[in-house]
């Protein structure tokens, strides 16, 4: 597993450095902030997808749901005047009973995972839109806003969620990278840590021979999808904040493809029972910065996606053809004591 | 070079490993034209890696082939075919919405540009289904006929590629007896055809019956051969096991205590108009027998709640239980090594270490967060007690040879300190000597007062452990044997829909 991330590691060094080389301006205290704080926002998304891609599922609907998430979070705070703490609750509620829905239908009805995520990203994306008639709204007050109840709430919340904490004299930490530490530390411990986490990985691997060992498939695989939209929850309400305007038809659109891209190119696999938090979130990074460095060098931005898509076939072969040889290195440990105990055996029937 | 002995097929020194075990050490076999011999030996010894060999299933490691006297080489099944050469899977292959014509051609029917000559089809089709003693029409749907009419156009379809030789592993295996009557007239007119046959069976009867000549195997080595005059039930025996049997299974008989499962008109879901009443007390070691498809394994999964019982009552020791999930039974005490080890019995990309521990996480939990010392316990334990041979607990179940996966199956279930513990196949495919562990870890188990219940379809298994034996016809129990009633030819009277006193 350790040597999963070595290599991803060793893909953001490079990325780091070339654009580094290509253009210095990358270095800046600005764009490194930048970076740091575009490259949280997508990671908290990433993580959540993670795990139910380590389950062998997938969830199509992360990017609707950071929307719908954001489009409801203005439209409690700034249309009817709700406690901003109360809101954000009530969002978060919401994202998770998505999810529970989601793994009910999974589970229960024996829904593809597929589908039934394709069907919400349709479905939340649409009540986005009629929700706020398709008019863009935020849950701060921008310039010339008026009408906000809880202002000063509100704008304690924004310095929680998109605020700067100066560090040294040039660089100011992005809010969201502190909720990306926590939250990849939490998602960790419960991977690595727990008995869930376990079963998350075992049922991933092999659902029948986990359920033949008396664990609750369902109910982890349950829990998965409503972890996966729970943290695309927190992404929506930090998107929220950091946007200040929330788009109802764009906001978070596409954005699943780019969690389920670092989720691969971070070392799951879609097949399930493989993957860990920090690659994913080290995946994230890479993929902001292959944007920015995209930006920076003046390769025409067209060309953005299809960079991203090559950057991210060469690391997924990369990974299969390290996994071949650690695999080869366990089968030759394997015939060694094979060849041993047959030449153990023969030798004691000698003696008898 | 080329022996000039009148064979027909000829193996030398066949060798075959597979990640942790050799397979083949070098096996020999003969077949003459017009032969009927039989392939034995205890599961494990080999048989079916050299039957796939054979027919380019799997390439061997090294080996060297004569057919006529004439060396030759196959690499797949095409080049085997168009050596003469074919095997009858025990699971049967017939696309079952294709009618019998369709099938036997299937990718070789006759016709041109694309097209196919129905009327030649048809009428060929016809000529081989009638050499297998089948006077069906060659329209016939294959998925309508009962499983023994669908094997005979199997052999039909062999026939028609020319075959020379007919592998047959286990044909009888989910056969009735009408039905295995009849595939030994066909086999028999085949030989006098010319045809040969290598005959694969645990049913030693059957063997008896139809062999010309007898091969043993034992742990991929030649162990012996028998002609025709030689043939009987102890030469077999002593071969196959290498020593005499009652050393093999070594059984005491513990006296029986409190019933630990009593089910009562149980059912399982694939036969849901036979209710099922067995009865497993401590101590005791019960064998389930019957044919593939009698409805054994499904009876397991009900028991441990991976397909509910749709009625009737289970006790587990005196105390009702209705299992919705494997994690029900579990909790009450039951444990399972099923028939399917690779899907069912583990996560094989997982370690040795984290499959032992799986079923103990949550018991030796700490507020969800896992026991890693208690964890590496449970499998070192295991490694010692089940003698596993691996490199190290890290290792990854899917490298490790059938027999160590089983005892990893095992160790995993003896550290939950079940009640009853369910074995399915439990030796299939494992070599000797993890099969003798096996064994003595049943006996061990009985004497500490587990309850034991095991479904097998090796014969000698079900007579050598058992201390009383349920046979299972289509779904119900057609009888039970003490342990002074049991034999080959009671049980199979019974499994194949028989009663005693006929």
């Amino acid at each position: 597993m350790k040597k999963n991330v070595f290599g991803i590691f060793g893909l953001l060094v490079t990325v780091f450095v070339i654009t580094a080389i290509a253009d210095p301006n990358f270095l800046s205290a600005y764009n490194m902030q930048n970076t740091a704080k575009w490259s949280s926002l997508y990671g908290v998304m990433s993580i959540g997808v993670a795990f139910v891609i380590i389950t062998g599922g997938i969830d199509l609907s992360i990017g609707s749901v950071v929307g719908l998430v954001a489009v409801v979070l203005s439209f409690f705070t700034k249309i009817q005047g709700l406690d901003p703490i109360v809101a954000i609750g009530l969002t978060l509620l919401m994202s998770v009973l998505i999810g529970l829905i989601h793994g009910l239908l999974i589970t229960k009805a024996k829904l593809q995972p597929f589908v039934v995520t394709l069907c919400g990203l349709l479905i939340y994306r649409s009540l986005s839109r009629w929700l706020t008639d398709n008019q863009s709204l935020g849950p701060v007050p921008l310039e010339g806003d008026l009408g906000f109840e809880n202002l000063e709430q509100i704008l304690m919340l924004d310095f929680l969620f998109s605020g700067q904490i100066p560090i040294g004299d040039f660089f100011k930490l992005p809010t969201p990278a502190l909720f990306l530490l926590v939250l990849a530390i939490a998602g960790s411990v419960f991977l690595r840590k727990t008995i869930w986490g376990r079963y998350l990985y075992a049922l991933g691997n092999n659902e029948d021979g986990a359920r033949y060992s008396g664990i609750d498939t369902d109910r982890m695989k349950i829990v998965a999808y409503v972890l996966c939209s729970f943290f695309a929850g927190i992404a929506g309400i930090l998107f929220a904040f950091e946007l200040g305007s929330v788009q109802p038809a764009q906001t978070g659109e596409f954005y699943e493809l780019f969690a389920i891209a670092a989720a691969v190119l971070g070392g799951c696999s879609l097949r399930g029972g493989e993957g860990s938090i920090l690659g994913v979130i080290i995946a994230a990074a890479v993929i902001r910065i292959i944007f920015n460095s995209i930006n920076m060098v003046g390769i025409s931005t067209h060309l953005e996606f299809g960079i991203l898509g090559v950057v991210i076939l060469l690391g997924v072969i990369g990974d299969e053809m390290l996994k071949k040889k650690m695999a080869e290195r366990q089968v030759a440990a394997s015939e060694k004591l094979a060849a041993e105990l047959s030449e153990k055996s023969k030798n004691n029937e000698n003696l008898d | 070079m080329s022996s000039d002995s009148g064979l027909l097929l000829e193996v030398k020194d066949l060798k075959k490993s597979f990640p942790g075990v050799l397979a083949l050490k070098g096996v020999s076999l003969t077949l003459g034209k017009g032969e009927v011999i039989s392939l034995i030996g205890e599961n494990g010894a080999g048989k079916s890696t050299l039957m796939k060999i054979l027919a380019g299933v799997q390439p061997a490691d090294s080996g060297d082939y004569y057919i006529d006297g004439q060396k030759v080489d196959f690499k797949n099944v095409r080049e085997a075919m168009d050596l003469g050469i074919a095997l009858i899977h025990q699971e049967l292959n017939l696309a079952a919405n294709l009618d019998l014509a369709s099938n036997i051609f299937l990718g070789r029917e006759p016709g041109s540009k694309g097209f196919i000559n129905e009327q030649k089809l048809h009428t060929e089709a016809t000529r081989h289904l009638k050499r297998v003693g089948l006077n069906l029409p060659s329209e016939t749907i294959a998925g309508s006929l009962p499983i023994g009419k669908q094997q005979l156009v199997e052999i039909a379809k062999a026939l028609s590629c020319n075959a020379r030789v007919l592998i047959m592993d286990e044909p009888t295996s989910s056969l009735s007896q009408k039905e295995t009557e009849t595939l030994f007239e066909v086999v028999k007119g085949l030989r006098d055809e010319g045809i040969s046959v290598i005959y694969i069976s645990h049913r030693l009867g059957e063997v008896k019956e139809l062999s010309d000549r007898v091969t043993v195997f034992r742990d991929g080595e030649n162990a012996g051969e028998l002609a025709k005059d030689e043939i009987n039930h102890d030469n077999m025996v002593r071969l196959m096991v290498g020593r005499e049997l009652s050393e093999f299974y070594d059984r005491e008989i513990h006296k029986p205590g409190d019933c630990v499962l009593k089910a009562s008109n149980v059912v399982s879901p694939t036969y849901p108009e036979v209710p099922v009443s067995i009865e497993v007390r401590a101590g005791e070691i019960v064998g389930i027998a019957g044919l593939v498809g009698a409805g054994r394994t499904e009876l397991l999964q009900t028991f441990f709640g991976v397909t509910p019982s749709l009625g009737g009552e289970l006790e587990v020791q005196g105390v009702r239980f209705s299992p919705r999930s494997p994690a029900d039974a579990v909790h009450a005490g039951l444990a399972l090594a099923p028939e399917d080890r690779k899907h069912h019995g583990l996560v094989l990309p997982m370690t040795v270490r984290e499959n032992a521990s799986l079923p103990s996480l949550e018991r030796d939990q700490n507020m969800g967060i896992l026991d890693h010392s208690k964890e590496k316990e449970i499998a070192n334990v295991a490694v010692e007690q089940m003698k596993i041979k691996t490199p190290s607990i890290e290792q990854a179940a899917r490298f490790l040879s059938g027999g160590n996966q089983q005892k990893i199956v095992l160790g995993k279930w003896l550290a939950m300190n079940p009640k009853l513990l369910m074995l399915d196949e439990p030796t299939r495919g494992i070599d000797i000597g993890a099969k003798r562990e096996i064994y003595k870890l049943m006996e061990k188990l009985a004497g500490k007062g587990i309850a034991i219940l095991f479904v097998s379809s090796e014969m000698e298994e079900v007579l050598g452990m058992a201390d009383r034996v349920y046979v299972m016809h289509e779904g119900g129990i057609s009888g039970e044997l003490q342990k002074n009633q049991m034999s080959e030819e009671s049980i199979m009277q019974l499994a194949t829909g028989g009663s005693l006193e006929a």
